[in-house]
Parts: C-alpha cells; sequence; structure tokens
C-alpha cells in the first residue's frame, strides 16, 4: 500500500490494475498542467506587451501613432523609421562609442578578476581570509558613498570628458565577479595543479594553462555581465561625459527623449529596440550562463 | 617526545616560512594586486573621503571647507529628504513584496509542471535583461495617457486610466507596475531553489498525513526561506538606488511625487555642486541601508531555515 501511495518512480501498474483514484489523481494532474499552463501563458502574454508596443510603434508612420484607437498592426509598415531615426542624432556615433566601452570593460573585468580569483582559490599569502571578508563586504557598499569622491579623483587626474572613468574601473576587479570566478574555481580538483607543479609550473602557468581554460563558463558568465553592467550605465556617462561625440547610447537616447519625445515617438522606440540588439542576442546566443550565473549568486547569496 | 618534536617544527615553520612559501605568499600578493589597488583608490580611500566630506561644504569651485555635523543638522530640517524617504519607502513597500509573492508564485506553477517551461522561462526572464534607459523610455510610451497602450486597454473595459507619470497620486504606483516587468529575475532563483528542495521531504510529509497546504507551509517555506530572505535584502536595497527611471521619466516630478533618494543625492552632487552635502546624503542610505539589512535579518531570523544548522 505505501508503494502505491509515495514513490511512483518504481511502481509501474498495469492499466488494469490501477484502482479508480489513480485514474482520477491522473486526471487531476493533466488538468493542473494545463491550467498552470494557460495562466503561465497569459503571465507571458502581459509582460510581451510592452515590447510588441515598442516593435509596433516602431513601425508606424507618425500621424497614426497619434491615432486613436490605437492599432497594433501598422497599416502601412513602414522601415524607413529606422534609417530616419539614426540620421536625426550621431546614432552610429553613439553605437560605437558604447561597442568600444564595453569591449575594453569586458576585457578588463575577466583578466583582472580571475586574476585575483585564482589568488583566493588558489594561493595561501598572510591576511588572505580577513582580505576575503573585506571583498565580500564591499558587496554591501552602496556605490552612491564612493560616487562623489571617485567623480573628484577623476577631475584631478584630468580624465572628465574621456572614456578613462568608464573603462578603468573595470580592470581593476569587480567584488562580484571575483567572488563568482573563485567559488568557480574551487570546484576544480587541485590534484590538477599539483601534477602540474610537479612538472614545473610556475603560478602563471597553472592560472593561464590548466585554470582559465577549464573556467570557460564561469568566464563567459563575467563577461556577460561586464557588458551589461558597462552598456546599461547610465548615471557614470552622464557625469563623466560633455561632448556630444563622446556620449554613449544611454545617455544619446536620453537626449534625443527630450527633443523628439514629444513629437517622433515611432523614431524614438526605433532608436531604443536598435540599443536593445545586442543584450539581446547575447542573451538569446548564452542563455545557459546567463540563467545559471543568476542563480549562482542568488542562492548562494 | 615526538610531540616536543613537532612542536619545534611548527614554531620554526611559523618564523621563518619556507622559500618556496615565500615565493606563494609574494604570488598572492601579486595575483590579488589588481583588486587590492582597486580597493585602496576607488573602494576604502573614496569611502573615507566621503566621509570626511560629509562634514564640510565643498561647491567645487573653492576649497572645501569644515563645517562639521552642519550637513547633518540640515537634513532635519530639508523637506525635501523628507519627500525623498517617502517616495522611497512608499515605493519599497509596494515593490518588494508585490514583486517577490508574484515571482514565487509563478516559480511554484512553473515547478508544479506546464509545458514549454524552458521557453516561458526564457520570456519571463527576458524584461530582466533590459534595463536602464530603454527601458524608461519604453514604460513612458506604455503609460502615455492619451496615446499609451495601458490606458487604451483600460478604457475598452471602460474605465478612463489616470495620467500616470503626470499625476501626483498614481506616479509611484506606475513606478510600482514597471518594476514588476522584473518579475523573471527573482523568478528564475526561486525556481532554481524549489528544485533544490529534496523530493523525500514531501513523500515523508505525505506519508504523515500531510495536506498540500500544509506540505507548502512545512516544507516549501522553511526549506525556501534563506532564498526569500536574499531577495527581500536585494529588493530593499535596490529601490533605494534607483535613479535612471526616475531621472528620464519624471525628473521627480510632478510636484516632487516621484523625487527618489538617490535622484536626490545626484541632484545635490551634480546639479547644485553640493558635494558635502550629498555625501552626507550618501552616508544617512548607507546606514539606513544597513539598519534595514540587519532588521530583516533579526526578524526573520526566527523562520529562516539554514540546512545543516541546529535550530536553537
Amino acid at each position: 500500500m505505501t508503494a502505491t501511495t509515495t514513490s511512483h518512480a518504481d511502481y509501474h501498474p498495469t492499466e488494469a490494475e490501477r484502482p479508480i483514484w489513480y485514474k482520477r489523481k491522473s486526471v487531476r494532474k493533466r488538468i493542473s498542467l494545463w491550467s498552470n499552463t494557460i495562466i503561465i501563458l497569459l503571465g507571458a502574454l502581459i509582460l510581451m506587451v510592452p515590447l510588441a508596443w515598442m516593435l509596433s510603434t516602431s513601425l508606424k508612420a507618425n500621424g497614426e501613432v497619434f491615432h486613436l484607437p490605437i492599432s497594433w498592426i501598422p497599416r502601412k509598415i513602414l522601415f524607413q523609421n529606422y534609417p530616419d531615426a539614426i540620421t536625426y542624432v550621431p546614432f552610429p556615433t553613439y553605437y560605437r562609442n558604447s561597442l568600444f566601452i564595453a569591449s575594453l570593460s569586458v576585457i578588463g573585468a575577466v583578466l583582472s578578476s580571475s586574476l585575483v580569483a585564482f589568488a583566493f582559490a588558489r594561493l595561501r599569502g598572510p591576511g588572505k581570509n580577513i582580505l576575503f571578508i573585506i571583498l565580500l563586504s564591499t558587496l554591501m557598499l552602496p556605490s552612491e558613498v564612493t560616487l562623489v569622491p571617485i567623480y573628484l579623483i577623476m577631475r584631478n587626474l584630468g580624465w572628465l570628458d574621456s572614456y578613462r572613468p568608464l573603462i578603468v574601473p573595470y580592470w581593476f576587479g569587480g567584488a562580484f565577479y571575483i567572488f563568482l570566478l573563485r567559488q568557480f574555481f574551487m570546484t576544480i580538483p587541485s590534484e590538477l595543479d599539483d601534477a602540474a607543479k610537479i612538472d614545473g609550473a610556475t603560478f602563471w602557468d597553472i592560472y593561464w594553462r590548466i585554470m582559465l581554460p577549464l573556467s570557460k563558463p564561469a568566464l563567459a558568465t563575467v563577461a556577460i555581465f561586464a557588458f551589461y553592467d558597462s552598456w546599461n550605465d547610465f548615471r557614470s556617462p552622464l557625469i563623466y561625459l560633455n561632448s556630444d561625440n563622446l556620449l554613449t547610447l544611454p545617455v544619446g537616447l536620453s537626449s534625443y527623449m527630450s527633443t523628439l519625445g514629444n513629437t517622433h515617438w515611432n523614431y524614438l522606440m526605433a532608436a531604443t529596440l536598435l540599443t536593445l540588439i545586442p543584450p539581446l542576442l547575447i542573451f538569446f546566443f548564452t542563455q545557459r550562463f546567463f540563467i545559471q550565473g543568476a542563480i549562482l549568486t542568488g542562492l548562494k547569496g | 617526545m615526538s610531540g616536543t618534536e613537532i612542536t619545534a617544527t611548527r614554531i620554526t615553520g611559523r618564523q621563518r616560512p619556507s622559500k618556496l612559501l615565500r615565493k606563494e605568499y609574494l604570488a598572492f600578493y601579486l595575483f590579488a594586486s589588481p583588486w587590492l589597488l582597486g580597493l585602496l583608490f576607488f573602494t576604502l580611500g573614496p569611502t573615507i573621503a566621503s566621509f570626511v566630506l560629509s562634514f564640510s561644504e565643498y561647491p567645487l569651485i573653492v576649497a572645501p571647507t569644515w563645517i562639521g555635523l552642519a550637513n547633518y543638522a540640515n537634513m532635519i530640517t530639508d523637506e525635501l529628504i523628507v519627500q525623498a524617504l517617502k517616495v522611497t519607502f512608499l515605493y519599497s513597500l509596494g515593490a518588494v513584496p508585490l514583486g517577490l509573492t508574484a515571482a514565487f508564485l509563478i516559480a511554484i506553477l512553473m515547478n508544479q509542471g506546464i509545458h514549454g517551461i524552458r521557453v516561458f522561462r526564457t520570456v519571463y526572464y527576458l524584461p530582466a535583461i533590459i534595463s536602464g534607459v530603454p527601458v524608461a523610455l519604453v514604460w513612458m510610451w506604455v503609460l502615455n495617457p492619451d496615446f499609451g497602450v495601458l490606458n487604451s486597454a483600460l478604457r475598452t473595459i471602460g474605465i478612463q486610466g489616470p495620467a500616470w507619470l503626470f499625476n501626483r497620486e498614481w506616479v509611484i504606483p506606475a513606478f510600482i507596475m514597471m518594476s514588476l516587468w522584473n518579475v523573471g529575475a527573482p523568478m528564475v532563483i526561486f525556481l532554481a531553489g524549489l528544485q533544490g528542495i529534496p523530493q523525500h521531504l514531501y513523500e515523508a510529509a505525505e506519508i504523515d498525513g500531510a495536506t498540500t497546504i500544509e506540505r507548502f507551509f512545512y516544507v516549501t517555506i522553511p526549506m525556501m526561506s534563506p532564498v526569500i530572505l536574499f531577495n527581500l535584502v536585494l529588493g530593499v536595497i535596490g529601490s533605494f538606488q534607483i535613479f535612471t527611471p526616475a531621472y528620464i521619466m519624471t525628473s521627480g516630478g510632478p510636484a516632487n511625487a516621484s523625487l527618489f533618494y538617490g535622484l536626490y543625492l545626484y541632484d545635490n552632487a551634480f546639479r547644485f555642486l553640493k558635494m558635502g552635502y550629498a555625501s552626507a546624503l550618501a552616508w544617512l542610505m548607507f546606514m539606513i541601508i544597513l539598519i534595514l539589512t540587519l532588521l530583516i535579518f533579526r526578524l526573520t531570523g526566527r523562520w529562516v531555515y539554514y540546512e545543516g544548522s541546529i535550530q536553537s
């Protein structure tokens, strides 16, 4: 009796053997499976509305944007809005700037964070435990606390209105990236290092030839996070950049908003959609690392 | 005899680390040096500087002058600070519980088994990867009082929607609604947590005659409590740091009805160039976040269950 009620996994009765209640339960299960799916589907549709609304608006003629009742499918689909939208402002320049800053930030974040993570995961050093506790506590420090002094440092260095304040901090290892990589490095068996050491490998060899090649998923996760951090950052470029030809996409879009927000929502939505293409592409191709990384930090924290 | 020998080698070992070990110590500091330098120049140094600045007046064009506790004293009479705290707490009280409850319920539904779970997980997570300015712009258009999709939908069911971002009462509910768009981020974490609950706990509860509801309250909730706590703390901290949507969508308006704390801090530093006062604001924020985090830990200490720890 207990076998039928508790572990379904290793008990497979034939159709005739199954008591009536069992069949009912399976019917109930099927109903709940479908009702759950329908609720989740409705939720998903609601979540997609803003994105669909953006796409729909970006393809409409200006007159239709301000027409009631609203329509979802444009009467005439205007792909021309996209080239038109990006000639209104130096959009290609903003795009190039954002890509440039994000690429250098990603390289810096991955290199520096993996070096530091290797130290914490594999090397002995006096004060290591205290330093690790400090590393974790800096995660608690809100960026607002250091906002003003870092601005003053950048100003004294003469780095205002340049990309250096946006890129250089990534080259000093982010606490969160270091923590993530260190957790991953700890899972790599240390027998591999020992074997390499016997063969005369230096610490650099172990880091470069053993740890990094074995940590590609974790490095990819850090690279993706750093890309998003840099690409989406709005406050830093707002604070540090002035010259129009240096602006990044978020700041460029916001100035676009103040000039076109009341008149040309179709162009504004087209430009917004273009901004989302790199993050969306990365998400679709690297979903596994992405969601895995989010879960790892959520559960381990 | 052998015992003393061991102590002896231990002592000499501690006094003079072997050449090999010293090499490893050096390597540790070399490998950690990027972060150590960053800690000095971008974290510890600025934190101390910010603390000192919070006791001074610094309008950027002239050198800072020490004014003692004046910045903190001025806060008491600053009506905008009260407004900023009110806005931030109201938003936090709405967005955090609503967002976590929705994320938890969706994760439970998904975990009970649905068709196409992988596709839905992606779809729910998708809005969470979009952040900053694009989100603000899309939602400004969704919330447009006349031509936005939300009020149009309300109109079809006979409701005249409010002016949302242009209305003092509705601007915070509008921001809360927008925050629910990110439900996918805590949802995937909850989902992974639910999938990690050992099946045998449910089986044991079933043998003891627990109903579905009892199993939810006595197995699911306790097993998930650390993850819930983590997301709760993150959510509260996050609402204090909101800047971009407020800056883009309303600039704090109408009539300061959406003057988020993060925006007020930015305005003080980079619009009014009150670097000292902005630093004091940052420290107040830090203290509030610390106290709230400790409070959450204290209040939830009784029901948060950490696997392997003994409940006392």
